[in-house]
Formats: C-alpha cells, structure tokens, sequence
C-alpha cells in the first residue's frame, strides 16, 4: 500500500554535492522492497514544481526511519540536500517495483556507479540470507563513492575510480574481478552509459542482469505516462512497471 | 448539511470535483491515496479507436510551476479499454467518463459509438484539443467548422452526456465553444493544456522529443480562470473548468467565474490526495460562507 507520509529529518549527513538524510515518522512504514524509491514534494522552490524522486537507501523498522541518500543535481534536488535537521518532508512511498529477491545459492553482483549506489545498501540488507554479497562501487573520483563503510558492513567492496583515486583505475566494467568472480546474477543502478556498458557485459557472458532505471517523472504512479522507456513490450513506465527492468526486457 | 449535488444533462455529479484525463490514469493508480467516492468523477486517459504508442522520450519538461508534456495519447485503443480496464473499474462509487480522442472523424465516431454501449460509463469528453498528436487531436479544435463536424458526427452516435475539451490555443475560445453547444454538445470543459517548449541551452536541443508540448499547472491558472469566465457567458450549456486547480480556494474561483464544475490535473501529481480535499475543502468554503448550495456559487463572482 503506498502512503503519503510527512517525515521529519532527525539526522543529516553532508557530502560535496551531496547529503544522506534520516527520516523519521510516526505513522508506521508501509513495507517497502529493495529497489523501490520515494517521491519527495520540494516545498519552497518554484523550479521544483513536481517531486523528486529518490531511491531508498535504508528502512529501519524499529526507529521507523528511511535513509535517502541524495545528489545535488538541479535546484530540486539542491533544496533537498540543503534541508536541515528538524525539517518536514513530504513523501510518497514506497514505488515501483524493485529488484528481484535472488535465491539462497545466487553469486549476485551489485553494481552501483555515482549516486547509483544508494538503493543498493537496502537491497543488500534485504538479501542478508545469501552467503556472501559483492558490490562493485565505481566513481569518477574518491568523493563520489560515499559511505563506503556501510557496503562493507554488508559484503565485500570492489570499487573503481576514472581518475584511479582510488580502487581499480577506470570504468565498473573494466574491473578485473570479471575475470575471477563467479557472478550468476548482476543488479546494477547508475548512469545510462554505465548500465548500458554493464548489461553489454551481462549478455556477453550469458549472465541475468536487472538494471534499475531513471528516466525523468512527473507522477511517479503510472499515471502521467512521461518517464516511458520503449522496451520490446513498448513504451512502459519506469516508475510503476520499473524502475527496476530485466535487461531482456529492454532494446539496448 | 451544504447541498453539493451537480446536475448536469444526464450525468449526476455528488459533487463538483473530477479529476483530468491523462493525470489520473484509470483511477486505480490513486486508490490508495483517495477514496474515490468522494469524488464527483473521474475522466479517465485518452482512448483511440486504435493502439497509440504515444510519442519518444523525452515526454516532459519541468517549468517553473508547471510543467510541459508530449506524451500523445499512448493508449491500448478502445477495445482493449472495453475489455480489460472497464470491467475493473465501472463498479467505482464514482462517475467514470472516458475521454475520447482521434485522428480523423471516423475514429472519433466509431470509438465512441462503442462506448455509448458501456452502461456503467454515463459520460464522453471528446479530447478536440490534444496539442500532442501530429494528426487530429487539436486540430478539429481550434477552429469553429472543424469542432462542428467533429462533434456533429459524434453526436449522432452518442446518446448519454456529451462533454467537449476545448483548446486554448485559439484566438477566441467563446466562439469555439458556441460551436460545440450547437453541434450538440451537452457541456464544454476547459482548458487543455496550452502550446509551449523549453530549450537546454547548453546543448541547444528541445527539452522535449516533439520539440513542442502542452503546458499544465500551476502556472496556467489565470489563463484558465480567463477562458472560463469568457465561455460561460457566451454558452448556455455547463461549463467545467480545469486548469493550474490545486486548491479548494482555486475550485471555487473557477465555480464563481462560471464553472458549474471542475476538474483537477497536474495538482495529482504534486499531491496524489488533492481531489478529494479539495471536495471537502469546497464545503468548508460553503460552510464558513454560509452557503446551502454549492449551485450557489456558479458564475457567482462580484463583479
């Protein structure tokens, strides 16, 4: 069921061109999937007419918050990142569909690039029944990959940096765990380049990859039909028949 | 107890409010967030006698207050409406209207002959006025002989209430709607979205893949409110106003300019629970204004 929730920021942290923000209701959360993301009203910035929307990064059920890990991207999302600590936030919650529970003996394969690597966290906690889960982070530089820590509470941490900052030098794709890791399910959330590169891959080596989309919205509930990605079913909407998609159910 | 009740020709609204085509989707995308039978109605997505694809993405470009979109009338055609979406929602507590849209009168005609079948749908809007499709759509609506035959030729087929969505995208939207009333139309509802584009200046690209699209929101309000007043005093039919509606106060300037109801848009998708506050919102209106009748209020404004 989804809900429209007003949250309270309890706790904030900030990163260049970026903020992770704690948000705490009283009325209970709905229960939300690994993948699935929020639409956050923007109050006070004309700009922002329509909300935002951003992928959930952490459920805590017994504190009653969600995480959103958010990049400053245009005025919106600015806003957002600026909010303080005691702040009212209005939120639609939870939607889409979000990732695929892979089963007990899967070798599953996160990939995140820049702000893509926020869903992951809570898909990652979500998937805590598997034995062992890898995440490849990758980043321009150093300071995009964020909260680092909290991955490795998870898994285990692969990264690469374009500028060799840190990690592997180059792109997710280029980093040499391809050759070695035994992967038999990838989910990957990032830029459109980095995806495409990564479902290149997935179909290359023959393995089941879901990707999870971010095409621009205005409802966020299948009703406005804007943020269609043309797929071999047609155009369907990211936000309610995705965000989260096969690759083979996609045309690149 | 404030009266809220709308008769119009045919259709009973419980009360003012309807929710736009296109920004609504079938209804049921909103059921969690509103009970839809506190709504007067609900006008579901743009139907074509055929299967539209609708346009490329990128389909929308944010304005201040506002927002621009290309979509065109992606929809499963007609058919697949009657077979698969109205069984799951004709039972609604709710009027459901079908907006009915094509590229040449005949599809006009034969889709909605198909939906005068439908006991449970009392009410068309017939969409003259979609900026969005390169065929039809807008183009029956922005002139007086065109809204004639199109209307004309869907009034022979179509026995229940009969609503017209005028463009705004004409020099003189009175005219028009003095077009549809006699070619048979039984109420005009206005305004669709008015013609815009946006450009990214550092590609130097359209924002949106048709280049142009409509605008919708906040924004559009006065225009909308403008065009409401002007029509209802050259038309004799109801007039239903839509347009940048986002509040009750906002519903009831367009009731007291002359709308008889209203419709609520690009508001839904701001606040997915708008349409049934702004029904309740209404009445508190009548209520502190001493009002018995929302009736009352229509065309009501001080001059």
């Amino acid at each position: 069921m989804k809900k429209i929730i007003d949250f309270i920021v309890t706790e904030k942290q900030s990163f260049p061109r970026a903020a992770l923000l704690r948000l705490k209701s009283d009325m209970p959360l709905p229960e939300i999937r690994g993948g699935q993301f929020v639409n956050v009203r923007v109050d006070g910035c004309e700009k922002a007419y329509l909300r935002r929307p951003i992928s959930i990064h952490n459920v805590d059920y017994q504190s009653n918050t969600i995480d959103l890990l958010i990049q400053e991207k245009h005025e919106g999302t600015t806003k957002l990142c600026a909010l303080p600590v005691g702040a009212t936030v209005n939120v639609v919650l939870p939607l889409g569909n979000g990732f695929t529970m892979p089963g007990k003996d899967d070798n599953v394969l996160l990939v995140g690039g820049g702000i893509g690597i926020a869903p992951l966290l809570y898909f990652a906690k979500k998937c805590n029944y598997l034995q062992n889960i890898n995440f490849l982070l990758g980043g321009r530089t150093q300071s995009d990959l964020m909260l680092l820590e909290r991955f490795r509470n998870e898994g285990d941490v692969f990264i690469t940096t374009n500028d060799g900052s840190m990690g592997e030098k180059g792109f997710v794709t280029e980093h040499s765990l391809w050759n070695t890791m035994k992967i038999n399910k990838i989910y990957a959330c990032g830029p459109m380049p980095m995806m495409k590169a990564v479902a290149k891959v997935a179909r290359e080596k023959g393995i089941w990859c879901e990707v999870s989309l971010e095409n621009q919205m205005a409802c966020g509930i299948g009703a406005c039909l804007c943020c269609v990605e043309n797929t071999k079913e047609g155009n369907l909407c990211v936000c309610k028949e995705g965000p989260v998609f096969n690759i083979e159910r996609l045309l690149w | 107890m404030v009266k809220t009740e709308i008769k119009l020709k045919g259709l009973t609204l419980k009360n003012p409010v309807m929710t736009a085509s296109g920004t609504f989707g079938y209804g049921e995308e909103y059921a969690d967030f509103v009970d839809l039978s506190e709504l007067g109605g609900i006008i579901v997505k743009g139907t074509t006698l055929h299967h539209r694809e609708g346009n490329p993405y990128p389909r929308m470009a944010e304005t201040p207050m506002g927002m621009l979109n290309c979509v065109g009338l992606q929809n499963k055609g007609v058919d697949y409406f009657i077979e698969a979406i109205y069984p799951r929602i004709r039972h609604f507590d709710t009027n459901v209207l079908v907006n009915v849209s094509g590229s040449n009168i005949d599809d006009y005609v034969t889709a909605a002959a198909k939906i005068d079948a439908l006991e449970d749908i009392p009410a068309i809007e017939l969409n003259v006025s979609c900026p969005n499709v390169k065929q039809g759509g807008m183009a029956f609506g922005v002139t007086c002989s065109g809204i004639e035959q199109v209307v004309t030729a869907v009034r022979e087929v179509y026995h229940k209430h009969l609503m017209v969505k005028l463009s705004p995208n004409v020099t003189n939207i009175a005219e028009i709607a003095l077009a549809a009333e006699a070619a048979g139309a039984d109420s005009v509802s206005l305004i669709n979205t008015l013609l815009g584009m946006a450009i990214n200046a550092e590609t130097r690209k359209p924002v949106l893949s048709m280049v142009t699209g409509g605008l919708s929101g906040a924004c559009v309000k006065p225009v909308a409110l403008r065009m409401v007043w002007q029509v209802s005093k050259a038309v004799k039919i109801p007039v239903i106003g839509l347009g940048g509606i986002s509040s009750a106060t906002d519903a009831i300037e367009f009731l007291l300019a002359g709308a008889s109801a209203i419709q609520i848009g690009t508001a839904n998708f701001i606040d997915p629970a708008i349409s049934a506050k702004v029904a309740k919102g209404i009445v508190e209106y009548c209520e502190r204004q001493g009002v018995e009748d929302v009736n009352e209020l229509v065309g009501g404004m001080i001059v």
